[in-house]
């Protein structure tokens, strides 16, 4: 009996390790692009590709200095902070207009209830590309090219969908009984949303907050066709630039650039990692 | 009691914003599209109606076929790899194991900086000709190829690159194993069901639902493939990765030609659309929804 259950331990020890093993190695395979840029980015040029050696032999800060002090042409805190704002401002955007339109679908009466709610699902499969030169030519006509709002103000007017059906489905899990307790209490409806709905739905914005401001700042496509006065250049853009001006030659320099870039939506996802593991699995959001 | 009236002008207001932009920047943009693909246009003089001239040039057009091809090369290689690499990871880190939280996020990081410029141009390096892709493969006598600069391998690079991100995709299979109930492989393995039959019997068929969702998500958003185009090949070489959308943006913000780039969104909204529907109809054949 003893050795049966020695055995079995045994088994299962062997199994665990070589799950641990398994698991390892996945993530070290994941994550070495990133090491890999990041030790590169304090090496000196000459010893980025000579040595296949992750750790760096002499580190240097030159490549992150180089990116602030304008000696490639651009200032890389300023691109930072243009992000951030576009970033911050979508982020308020969707928040504003996500709840207030989650908030009557899941709770309010009208006509026609079901269809604009079905018309909402079914723009969710509607790419964004294809309403894109429209949408260019109208903010062209309208003189907003080259300022942040075609960047900006589509996210007060609930243009995307996902986080819309978010805000239903998290308040349809609210419970019913607090509206009655508010209306017999003599609330609005006004301040039924922004007293109980609103605070309680506190899970979801912070999901939506994290997505929205990843995809802004991740977003390049946008930035792109809106944006080509240098001072309004974005943390994108600014890379996308140098990429172009420079024929890839100071590799440091732009690793550097590179690993500073992704730093903001990595800080993001240290905090706040439980809500977005979360909100992926529950809606589907994509990455 | 409120009026209906006046029920329906309190959830009008509370509509308004999204009602303006569903309005101005979905059905009013859709409608503009479908205008300005039967015109020429460039920003300037005013659109002139052309009726069905730009569909005719487009099927004429070399690098339109070019484009599909790559698109289609691209979604097809990178959609089903992204599924079974991310169902076998979520595979492995379903079990609890110590660590488990580290593991996951670690393994999810890339699919959060996967689409950003800075991520492309490390997975460029990544694969340039002394950088660590051939390094390694010279470990094993290899000598890589010169990835970048090679029409039949550049492809591959932005495939790798979308693999790269099965994250969102991994989150979501894992919600499904947890939904499978156990009993189902307790009842198997009293019946001498072996791993793999368990495998094959009871998850595939449970988890067939969200398959269904990754494939048509992953579907739709391959389609789009953009950013990693222009920062790591720029559609080259030899056209080799012309993109669809980087095919429609050059038209659209390199020639300016909007009534031409607009014929292009609405060929992609069909080719989307078919797709969908291609992928609607086989789940009559492989998705169970009965638990």
């Amino acid at each position: 009996m003893m050795v049966k259950v020695v055995g079995a331990m045994k088994r299962r020890g062997i199994r665990n390790l070589l799950r641990h093993a398994a698991l390892v190695a996945v993530t070290f395979i994941m994550v070495y692009p990133i090491l890999w840029m990041f030790f590169s980015s304090f090496k000196p040029d000459d010893q980025i590709f000579s040595t296949s050696r992750l750790w760096p032999e002499t580190w240097t800060l030159d490549h992150y200095l180089a990116g602030f002090n304008g000696e490639l042409g651009m200032n890389f805190g300023q691109l930072m902070w243009n992000s951030l704002i576009i970033s911050v401002v979508v982020v308020v955007g969707t928040i504003f207009s996500s709840t207030l339109t989650g908030f009557a679908f899941a709770r309010l009466r009208f006509t026609p209830r079901r269809f604009l709610i079905g018309f909402m699902l079914s723009t969710m499969m509607l790419p964004a590309q294809v309403v894109m030169i429209p949408q260019y030519i109208m903010f062209h006509k309208i003189g907003w090219v080259n300022t942040y709002l075609p960047l900006t103000l589509p996210s007060f007017l609930g243009t995307v969908p996902f986080f819309i059906y978010l805000m239903v489905q998290f308040v349809r899990g609210i419970p019913r009984e607090l509206d009655e307790a508010a209306y017999m209490d003599g609330c609005s409806k006004f301040q039924l949303f922004r007293l109980i709905i609103f605070p309680l739905a506190r899970p979801a914005i912070i999901t939506m907050s994290i997505f929205s401001f990843y995809w802004t700042w991740n977003d390049f496509f946008g930035q792109l066709i809106y944006l080509s006065d240098p001072e309004l250049y974005t943390v994108s853009l600014g890379l996308s630039m140098f990429v172009d001006n420079t024929g890839n030659t100071q590799w440091g320099d732009l690793f550097a650039m590179s690993i500073l870039s992704i730093i903001p939506v990595f800080v993001v996802f240290l905090i706040f990692q439980r809500y977005l593991v979360e909100g992926i699995a529950t809606h589907g959001l994509k990455g | 009691m409120e009026t209906p009236l006046r029920r329906n002008l309190t959830a009008y207001t509370f509509l308004l914003p999204w009602l303006t932009g569903m309005l101005c920047l979905t059905v009013g943009a859709m409608l503009f599209t479908f205008y300005l693909a039967f015109t020429d246009y460039d920003l300037i003089s005013s659109p002139e109606w052309v009726g069905f001239d730009n569909f005719q040039q487009i099927l004429r057009d070399p690098n339109f076929w070019i484009s599909i091809r790559a698109t289609f090369t691209y979604v097809i290689f990178s959609v089903p790899a992204r599924l079974i690499v991310s169902l076998l990871i979520a595979l492995l880190l379903y079990r609890e194991v110590r660590g488990i939280g580290w593991y996951r996020s670690l393994i999810y990081l890339p699919s959060l900086i996967g689409t950003s410029v800075g991520a492309a141009i490390g997975w460029r390096n990544l694969f340039a000709d002394d950088g660590p892709v051939n390094a390694f493969l010279g470990l094993f006598g290899v000598e890589g190829p010169n990835w970048v600069g090679n029409p039949s391998t550049a492809i591959v690079i932005l495939i790798l690159l979308s693999v790269w991100q099965f994250g969102s995709e991994m989150v979501i299979f894992l919600a499904g194993l947890k939904q499978i109930p156990g009993y189902l492989y307790e009842a198997a393995i009293i019946d001498g069901a072996s791993a793999i039959q368990r495998f094959f019997k009871i998850t595939l068929p449970m988890l067939s639902p969200i398959t269904f969702f990754n494939l048509l998500m992953g579907t739709i958003s391959s389609f789009m493939i953009f950013t990693q185009v222009y920062i790591i090949t720029g559609g080259g070489p030899m056209k080799s990765t012309l993109m669809y959308v980087y095919y429609l943006y050059q038209h659209a913000f390199n020639y300016y030609n909007m009534g031409y780039a607009a014929a292009l969104s609405i060929i992609l909204l069909i080719i989307i659309g078919l797709c969908s529907t291609v992928i609607f109809l086989s789940s009559r054949f492989w998705v169970h929804y009965d638990g």
